[in-house]
């Protein structure tokens, strides 16, 4: 009996773990958040513009500063979320926009807009990535239901090596059109540019994060494969083409506006795990707010470090973030 | 239904192993003929690289003179289709993996960050002097050699000797590099971009005849020691624990490979620039038209289908469709077209 009664409070006490980590409002969440705060105000304060000094400083600070905080913001968390989804419709770790070739369909997308339509407006660069990166995502999920896989490793392979294949063709037609500095210039992803009136649309990304969170526990199941899926009732064909469709979404918005964010879709969703355990609800919080100080973060580095001129945000993240994500890979190495 | 494969053949003597590595008289005599007409289709390419639409009659003094400019195009051609048809056949054996190619392991990167840096750094005078060195020729191979030893060194070796992680990783140095020369490039003058893509883009008109004293001698002696190695070859695509059991050391052997592949694709992208998919094309019309397994065979049917791809392709390009420059692009996207198909049809990887 007591023993019995040992193991139901033991059950209890687990149960009641669960329900404390799936708390969202935890001390440390409250701190990060503030410390998310503090990192935008330092952003809005980041620049060679001297905003208390000059008269129409403030004018400035509304026409570029704050647009450019809150385009940061949301690709953070656009970039990060759709990692995050991606590594759960697919079950890898090391599967997000860059390794899946997913930014260079909708490079393509753009570029193929570009020849339709001479001088095409944002809303049409936007449709064509988007639309593009859709259909090359589902391409790639294809793939990878279609195959057994003798390693998780070989996945991130393939699936850059598929962005290859799609940039050369890009290489191709801008090539051919005489078009390719600037197509250089749209996958350099930088901030620079931001200001009112050019980024609006990014707050679309709002819509996204609502859906993801909306969809979290469907992804979930559709994660734990189409069996699984299908005997617990969620119709799986359908979760995995909502859920690419929010991806390509949020990666066609960005790449359109911004350009090219690389591997924050990776390091953010697994630095969280790494601390967290894999719990997606209780995660996504997380991811959100660890993305967006991640690339605010980069950005107020990628200002200020050759100050006054700045480097792109593409630049910091993709070597940062190719350090990052080798150590991730050292640290799982020794863990197996 | 090629998967019977020929464990036996290894083993014993060499009149059963020749005769073994085909399943009938008629499939080995079929072999021999293609590869013939192969081989006979690539050297009339070839002849006609040289000396078709001469613009100088037979005659002319200067007649010779163009045939040897021409002669440096071929003899770039014949080094590339060596270097990649054999180490791409050689990297997909030794990796057990038929859909990747060696170019992941960051060559492209590489070559395409030297020639950046030295442009956004030096400028453009000191760029054209420095494609065409000597010195630069050799120092980029030795780069490259280097990085990939450090990289065969750093996660092939040791306990936790990891062939996906040590590709893995090198395709992720090959991306941080390249955000790093994307955005030199993006602050070049148009100009200097200009100068700097058509160098970016494999072609062999890269290549100069001052390179092969150099490329020769190494392309030589990597390929013969690769060739040599067909039967060791042969043992490694059994497996880890088949090819221990039949006295290959899988580790010295997958190393001993993964060397010389280097050797051969840094000499290459040294030489014409960077070619991705071209090795990638070669390696899967081989398998397609070889129904063997045995290397002995593999290797000099992908050394035909290069050769041909590459003469054959530049000679259409030049003769039939006068679009010159974009040879290199237009191989890039059939394989690259063709790792799509490959890809989607695969059962595993």
């Amino acid at each position: 009996m007591p023993a019995s009664r040992e193991a139901s409070a033991a059950g209890a006490e687990k149960i009641r773990l669960r329900r404390h980590s799936g708390k969202v409002w935890t001390k440390p969440f409250v701190a990060a958040i503030l410390a998310i705060v503090v990192l935008g105000i330092v952003s809005l304060f980041t620049g060679v513009y001297d905003i208390r000094g000059q008269e129409d400083g403030w004018e400035m600070f509304f026409i570029t500063r704050v647009p450019r905080t809150a385009a940061l913001m949301l690709t953070g968390a656009a970039m990060s979320m759709s990692g995050l989804v991606m590594q759960l419709i697919t079950q890898n770790r090391m599967v997000e926009p860059t390794t899946t070739g997913t930014i260079e369909w909708a490079g393509l997308g753009l570029i193929c807009v570009y020849l339709v339509v001479p001088a095409p407006t944002l809303v049409m660069r936007m449709t064509g990535a988007i639309a593009f990166s859709f259909v090359g995502t589902m391409i790639f999920f294809f793939f990878l239901r279609k195959v057994r896989l003798r390693s998780s490793l070989i996945v991130p392979i393939i699936g850059m090596m598929l962005g290859a294949v799609v940039s050369a063709v890009s290489t191709f037609v801008s090539l051919v059109f005489r078009m390719s500095q600037s197509v250089e210039t749209w996958f350099v992803g930088s901030f620079a540019p931001v200001q009112v009136g050019r980024y609006e649309y990014l707050w679309l990304i709002v819509a996204v994060s609502i859906c993801i969170f909306v969809y979290a526990d469907r992804l979930t199941l559709a994660g734990l494969g189409e069996d699984v899926a299908t005997s617990l009732g969620v119709n799986y064909n359908r979760i995995i083409i909502v859920g690419t469709a929010i991806i390509s979404f949020a990666v066609g918005l960005v790449v359109s506006v911004i350009g090219n964010v690389p591997f924050l879709g990776l390091i953010v969703p697994n630095v969280v795990s790494m601390y967290r355990g894999d719990d997606l609800r209780g995660n996504l919080p997380w991811v959100c707010l660890v993305g967006m100080g991640t690339i605010t973060l980069s950005d107020i580095i990628s200002r200020t470090i050759i100050m006054p001129f700045e480097v792109p945000v593409s630049l910091i993240l993709g070597t940062a973030g190719a350090v990052v994500f080798i150590i991730i890979l050292l640290r799982q190495r020794k863990r197996t | 239904m090629r998967d019977i494969r020929q464990c036996d053949s290894v083993v014993s003597d060499r009149a059963i192993r020749s005769s073994k590595a085909f399943r009938s008289k008629g499939e080995q005599r079929r072999y021999w003929v293609l590869l013939t007409v192969l081989v006979a289709l690539g050297v009339l390419a070839s002849y006609g690289l040289l000396v078709f639409r001469n613009p100088v009659p037979v005659d002319s003094p200067s007649f010779v003179p163009v045939v040897r400019r021409r002669m440096v195009a071929l003899v770039a051609m014949l080094l590339a289709a060596v270097c990649q048809s054999l180490s791409t056949v050689a990297f997909q054996t030794s990796t057990n993996n038929r859909i990747i190619t060696p170019s992941l392991l960051g060559f492209e990167a590489l070559y395409t960050t030297i020639h950046t840096a030295t442009m956004f750094f030096f400028g453009s005078t000191a760029f054209i002097r420095f494609s065409e060195g000597i010195g630069s020729f050799l120092l980029q191979i030795a780069v490259m050699v280097v990085m990939c030893l450090v990289l065969y060194g750093w996660l092939l070796g040791g306990k936790y000797g990891n062939l996906q992680l040590m590709l893995l990783v090198g395709v992720i140095i090959g991306t941080g590099l390249r955000s790093v020369s994307s955005f030199m490039r993006k602050l070049l003058a148009p100009s200097e971009f200009d100068i700097l893509q058509a160098r970016l883009f494999g072609s062999v008109t890269h290549a100069a005849a001052e390179y092969f004293p150099i490329a020769i001698p190494l392309v030589v002696v990597a390929a013969v020691l690769l060739l040599s190695y067909s039967n060791q070859l042969n043992v490694l695509s059994l497996g880890k624990s088949a090819s221990t059991s039949l006295g290959v050391d899988p580790q010295f052997g997958t190393i001993y490979t993964l060397i010389l592949v280097s050797v051969l694709m840094s000499v290459s992208t040294a030489l014409v620039g960077p070619l991705t998919f071209y090795g990638f094309l070669v390696a899967t019309m081989t398998y397609l038209v070889v129904p063997s397994y045995d290397h002995r065979y593999v290797f000099p049917m992908s050394l035909a289908i290069g050769f041909l791809v590459i003469t054959g392709s530049y000679f259409f390009m030049y003769h039939v469709f006068r679009a010159q420059g974009v040879v290199s692009v237009i191989i890039e996207m059939f394989g690259g077209v063709t790792f799509l198909v490959v890809l989607l049809r695969k059962g595993s990887v």
